[in-house]
């Protein structure tokens, strides 16, 4: 699982390229966490156009995520969610509480 | 005479293992003609059957986990073993969003994401003496011939 990381003001987008499963979940969250922190983010952006699969690990990381940004009044989206994974984020619920968009220029447009 | 096939994988609970144990079950599925669909279906539901053996059956310690693969016709019968701590409740365990480890930040979603992927998901469990999940999958590129 490589990240690639962009912080555009008080956003960070995460582009996650490979496999997100509970073997990886653990490092993704302790980089996020730290990356969040020190550059005082507010809004967290996935780019999930690369992500070849997801299990409900990713929706632990993303979940983890979001109540932690919440706390400052931040937001937390996704973008390009591949079918398979976008029907994972369905059936958890987690459109109730993250944001979805198209592309990136969407949602940076929309936080 | 119809299609039978078996292939049985063992390996120990470290959670390097669970992309090995769903790459493989993938390509033993392959023989059924699966669409790229059903393929991400399987590895999902593997991943997350592996991931409950290795995380609730045996927490920290180190066991064994065995996947066993079994064809007939069209079908494939995945069963995911563990010798270790089993389920009490298991009605309560198959809930949706129910975890008994959200300092993991595990999303409580495993049994639900394989009830979706899967035709077939059963869970038989002994406290102490371990868990076995049962899942079938129909192919339907198969059905169609």
């Amino acid at each position: 699982m490589l990240l690639n990381y962009e912080v555009i003001d008080n956003k960070l987008v995460i582009k996650l390229d490979g496999e997100l499963d509970h073997h990886v979940a653990e490092n993704i969250r302790v980089e996020l966490d730290e990356m969040i922190e020190k550059k005082r983010i507010k809004y967290l952006i996935f780019d999930l156009s690369n992500l070849r699969f997801m299990d409900s690990s990713g929706i632990g990381v993303i979940m983890g995520r979001y109540k932690n940004i919440s706390k400052i009044g931040g937001k937390v989206a996704v973008i390009e969610a591949q079918e398979k994974i976008d029907k994972i984020f369905a059936l958890s619920g987690l459109y109730r509480i993250v944001e979805k968009y198209e592309n990136l220029t969407e949602a940076l447009n929309r936080l | 005479m119809e299609y039978k096939n078996h292939m049985k994988l063992e390996f120990d609970s470290k959670s390097q293992n669970e992309a090995f144990a769903r790459v493989v079950v993938a390509s033993f599925a392959t023989q059924l003609d699966p669409t790229l669909e059903e393929i991400a279906d399987i590895k999902t539901a593997v991943s997350e059957a592996v991931t409950n053996a290795i995380i609730h059956g045996y927490e920290d310690r180190l066991g064994i986990v065995r996947v066993i693969c079994n064809i007939q016709g069209n079908e494939l019968e995945i069963l995911v073993e563990d010798e270790g701590n089993g389920i009490t409740d298991i009605p309560q365990a198959m809930e949706p969003l129910f975890t008994s480890k959200p300092e993991l930040e595990r999303s409580g979603m495993g049994f639900t994401v394989m009830e979706t992927f899967m035709d077939e998901v059963r869970v038989y469990s002994e406290p102490g003496k371990g868990t076995r999940i049962r899942m079938v999958k129909k192919f339907k590129s198969l059905v169609a011939e």
